[in-house]
């Protein structure tokens, strides 16, 4: 039993971390929320700061660039999770069979996780995507077709294809880790009842996968919500590939509009702390357990 | 766990993971091949960029660049330090969680949590101010601070599964046998905890090697990590496809290596302990 002495102890301990985190969440975002409100151009002192209710979060909703932005950051996000979900529960599938060289295949498909943004980012647009010397280019003038401007036609495809390609890993990994949790016998006594490999995908594997999957879906939405070097080094925001994050990134730092910057931030915060009520009601239930 | 199934089977099987392993790895592949051959050669088609001899001209040009090994030690000192900062402060907390639990504990792990899913783009301009007041913009202990408030929950998190892990009942054992805090700790409790500190150090630097936005927004040429410098390659004029190959196997090369051995800590780590 904890006496009071060791109570007090760990109150002592603990102290440093809750302080530091505490600092780290509160003074950034009060001063977000407070520029959020104001009138606020660095750049331009001649123009007065003032207090400005709700005008920056209203300007920020009604500006030409909101809506695209949304959409934008909308097919980004559910054109990587569908891709990464889907071949992600394919992949672990197949990784769980017995085969030779488990390990090593593992490590093949793992490795694109570790690779650090900005390295894939500007692989995949220089050395596969570019239109004269990538490799996509050489393949299909080999062909007999015309090169892609991947990045610039395509732009959406293109950054989707980089992004899945980190995330995939991650996915997979995940759920294979949850398939090999499997109970076995329950998987054998269904074959040996006669249930055929899809109702057993469907009856079982995939009921047990379903935790799995959604902790996958809502860690990868809070990080591709936030994505920045893949575009930020592409295609810089251009050819109809302004995420929100981009967005707000663009009107604090590129066009110094603090105030209508942090209000996107204010929206940026809010959405992000929706998806994460949901993740966070599935981790604290883990924890119960 | 190991299946009867026929060699047929096992021989597809094999196969087509085999296919796919090396699909998704052939990016890294090309650039590790693109980057021993010359300059000329790296703009060729795939086949001529096969024949075309070997050399190690990049690496000599990009390891000869002062500024190749400046970002590569920035990289190095930042992780690390990092890593290290928020272990003397995680380590601590985590331990009174798991051993000294509270009512309170669930709610204070949540909150920690909950940080860590703040979007960086909603506190850049406060972060950003702050560091230009405190002169900390392209400073390396500027960014060691950031990255460690960052990765704190996560530190906290993992280093609170394993600790969790630890049989209360040993700890019991040992104080019964008169051992101390001290002993308790030097001698019971670490050699118990060093293989999750280890993970969590591991994970930990992993995430802060790769960290890009931060790394990229709050520094310029003195204190940008390999993430930064790698980003400078963007711009058409330093397009040489070699040379970025080069550097870019060497800014990745170190941690594929520490990521295949930490697989089983990621996912225990990037899911806070919800998937095991």
């Amino acid at each position: 039993m904890a006496t009071q002495h060791s109570r007090s102890a760990a109150r002592l301990m603990m102290a440093p971390a809750v302080t530091l985190l505490l600092g780290w969440m509160l003074v950034p975002l009060v001063m977000t929320l407070y520029f959020s409100f104001r009138k606020y151009l660095p750049l331009r002192p001649e123009i007065a700061q003032d207090w400005v209710g709700f005008d920056n979060y209203i300007r920020f909703v009604t500006s030409d660039a909101f809506w695209p932005a949304v959409q934008v950051t909308l097919i980004i996000v559910g054109g990587v999770l569908a891709i990464t979900l889907i071949l992600g529960v394919g992949l672990a599938l197949i990784l769980d069979q017995p085969m030779w060289g488990q390990g090593a295949v593992r490590v093949l498909v793992i490795a694109p996780f570790f690779v650090m943004p900005t390295v894939s980012a500007l692989l995949w647009k220089n050395m596969f995507m570019d239109p004269v010397n990538g490799f996509f280019a050489h393949v299909l003038r080999a062909l007999g077709l015309a090169p892609i401007e991947f990045l610039s036609q395509h732009s959406l495809g293109s950054i989707i294809t980089i992004v899945s390609w980190e995330w995939l890993p991650f996915a997979t990994l995940i759920l294979l880790t949850a398939i090999q949790s499997l109970d076995q016998e329950q998987l054998e006594a269904a074959e040996m009842d006669g249930a055929r490999w899809p109702s057993r995908f469907v009856h079982i594997i995939l009921p047990h996968l379903g935790r799995a999957m959604t902790v996958v879906l809502l860690i990868q939405t809070i990080f591709l919500l936030g994505i920045f070097a893949e575009i930020f080094v592409t295609t810089q925001g251009s050819f109809g590939s302004k995420t929100l994050t981009y967005l707000i990134y663009q009107r604090v730092l590129e066009s110094q509009n603090v105030g209508l910057g942090s209000a996107g931030g204010v929206y940026a915060i809010i959405l992000a702390n929706i998806v994460a009520m949901f993740l966070m009601r599935i981790v604290g239930k883990n924890l119960d357990a | 766990m190991a299946r009867a199934v026929t060699p047929r089977r096992k021989a597809l099987n094999t196969l087509i993971a085999w296919t796919i392993g090396l699909i998704l790895f052939f990016p890294i592949l090309w650039i590790f091949i693109l980057s021993f051959k010359s300059e000329g050669a790296a703009i060729l088609s795939p086949l001529e960029v096969l024949r075309a001899p070997w050399t190690l001209e990049s690496y000599q040009i990009v390891q000869g660049r002062s500024d190749y090994f400046g970002h590569f030690t920035n990289s190095v000192v930042i992780s690390l330090g990092s890593t290290l900062l928020g272990l003397l402060v995680a380590v601590p907390a985590a331990w009174a969680m798991a051993f000294v639990p509270s009512a309170r504990t669930k709610d204070i792990l949540m909150w920690m949590l909950s940080t860590k899913m703040l979007p960086a783009v909603g506190v850049l301009y406060p972060i950003y101010l702050m560091f230009i007041s405190l002169h900390l913009l392209d400073t390396r202990i500027g960014l060691i601070l950031v990255l460690m408030l960052i990765n704190l929950p996560i530190i906290i998190w993992m280093l609170y599964t394993y600790f969790r892990e630890i049989p209360g009942e040993i700890l019991e054992a040992a104080r019964m046998d008169g051992a101390g805090l001290r002993e308790e700790v030097l001698h019971v409790l670490t050699p118990m905890a060093l293989p999750g500190l280890a993970s969590t150090v591991l994970l930990n630097v992993i995430l802060a090697w790769n960290e890009a936005f931060w790394t990229l927004k709050l520094t310029a040429a003195k204190a940008g990590p390999l993430t930064a410098f790698i980003a400078s390659y963007s711009s058409p004029e330093g397009l040489f496809y070699a040379k970025l190959s080069a550097a870019s196997v060497m800014a990745i090369a170190p941690i594929l290596v520490m990521g295949w051995f930490s697989q089983k800590q990621l996912v225990r780590g990037l899911t806070f302990g919800a998937v095991k």
